[in-house]
């Protein structure tokens, strides 16, 4: 299906796309149809900046455990990582 | 060399971009494909999915044009993203919530304005959407005057998304007394949205207000078994689909 579903959160960072790096204030993640991954359905990733334009996306589409795979491996790397680290 | 090779070419087709009027006013793009002939003809509003106004829904629009229907694809994102490429412009306007129902009538509105005002159109035109497009097909065939509509694997005709669902969709079963035509509706018995008891659950509805419809569940088929270019893609359904399609629009849109 279309599936409606999806998470919306502010970031603040830097991503890069087809109109090379940019800003990126805002990240959707939602379970879909892909563009371009051989899958049904995927879980999807938007790291975008509305504000600059549409074409300032950078995408990824996962299967689910991929995606799963790499959201542990983010918080693995965020919870090791010194907190002194983090604000800079 | 193109233009010597069009002297050559019977039955044949034009495809492209064309602007067109929004039923509020507003222009924007849509993608037109038709038999390149001065022949009466029927037509066919071809609503795209959540993922955008792509080349598979494009390649749809053509495929309608080859079995002698003028056929559009409105881009019911370029209000909230003109000239941007579709999968671009489908990631922006899902992280606003998606396009309002009343925006999907008034392009939808225009699209058949449009095809009707072309001089070789007969006056018929059907109105067909794949996915979140089959919820806004029966939209559409409940808010306007057409003379066919075909839902495929439409999901929440009837009732509500979960909450955790942010995009601007509702039920319609309080607009159903609406629907303006016959609607054929192509669903895999395998889909989960909309699920077999789904479908099953409007077609009583449908039933109960003496609308005229039918509907076809495929078995060894789930949703977007037409998709070609997905693994969800299943041949005999789709064939089986298709035709079914030819045959309802055969008699529908002449």
């Amino acid at each position: 299906m279309c599936t409606y579903s999806t998470e919306k959160v502010r970031i603040s960072g830097s991503a890069k796309g087809a109109s090379g790096w940019f800003k990126a204030t805002e990240a959707t993640v939602y379970f879909d149809h892909p563009v371009h991954a051989p899958l049904g359905h995927s879980l999807n990733v938007d790291l975008m900046n509305p504000e600059q334009g549409p074409e300032f996306r950078a995408a990824m589409e996962l299967d689910a455990e991929s995606a799963r795979g790499l959201a542990e491996a983010i918080l693995k790397m965020l919870d090791s990582t010194p907190d002194g680290l983090k604000d800079h | 060399m193109g233009l010597e090779l069009a002297d050559q070419i019977r039955s044949a087709l034009v495809a492209g971009l064309v602007d067109m009027t929004s039923a509020d006013g507003e222009t924007i793009e849509a993608y037109v494909a038709s038999p390149a002939d001065d022949h009466p003809k029927g037509s066919v509003v071809v609503i795209h999915h959540l993922p955008g106004w792509d080349e598979a829904t494009k390649e749809i629009v053509r495929k309608f044009a080859y079995h002698g229907y003028r056929a559009i694809c409105p881009n019911l994102y370029y209000r909230q993203a003109p000239g941007a490429a579709p999968d671009d412009a489908a990631a922006l306007v899902r992280s606003q919530g998606g396009i309002s129902d009343a925006q999907l009538v008034s392009d939808v509105g225009g699209a058949v304005d449009f095809l009707r005002s072309l001089p070789d159109s007969n006056g018929k035109v059907g109105v067909i959407g794949y996915c979140s497009g089959g919820r806004q097909t029966f939209l559409a065939a409940c808010s306007l005057k057409v003379d066919a509509a075909i839902d495929c694997y439409g999901a929440f005709v009837l009732g509500t998304p979960p909450s955790s669902f942010p995009l601007k969709v509702g039920p319609l079963d309080h607009i159903a007394k609406d629907l303006s035509c016959e609607l054929l509706g192509l669903f895999g018995a395998e889909d989960s949205f909309p699920a077999p008891d789904e479908t099953a659950n409007l077609s009583e509805l449908l039933d109960g207000l003496g609308k005229t419809h039918e509907f076809v569940t495929y078995e060894n088929a789930g949703h977007a078994f037409f998709a070609t270019d997905r693994p969800s893609y299943r041949v005999e359904a789709a064939n089986e689909g298709w035709q079914k399609i030819w045959g309802f629009f055969g008699r529908k849109l002449s």
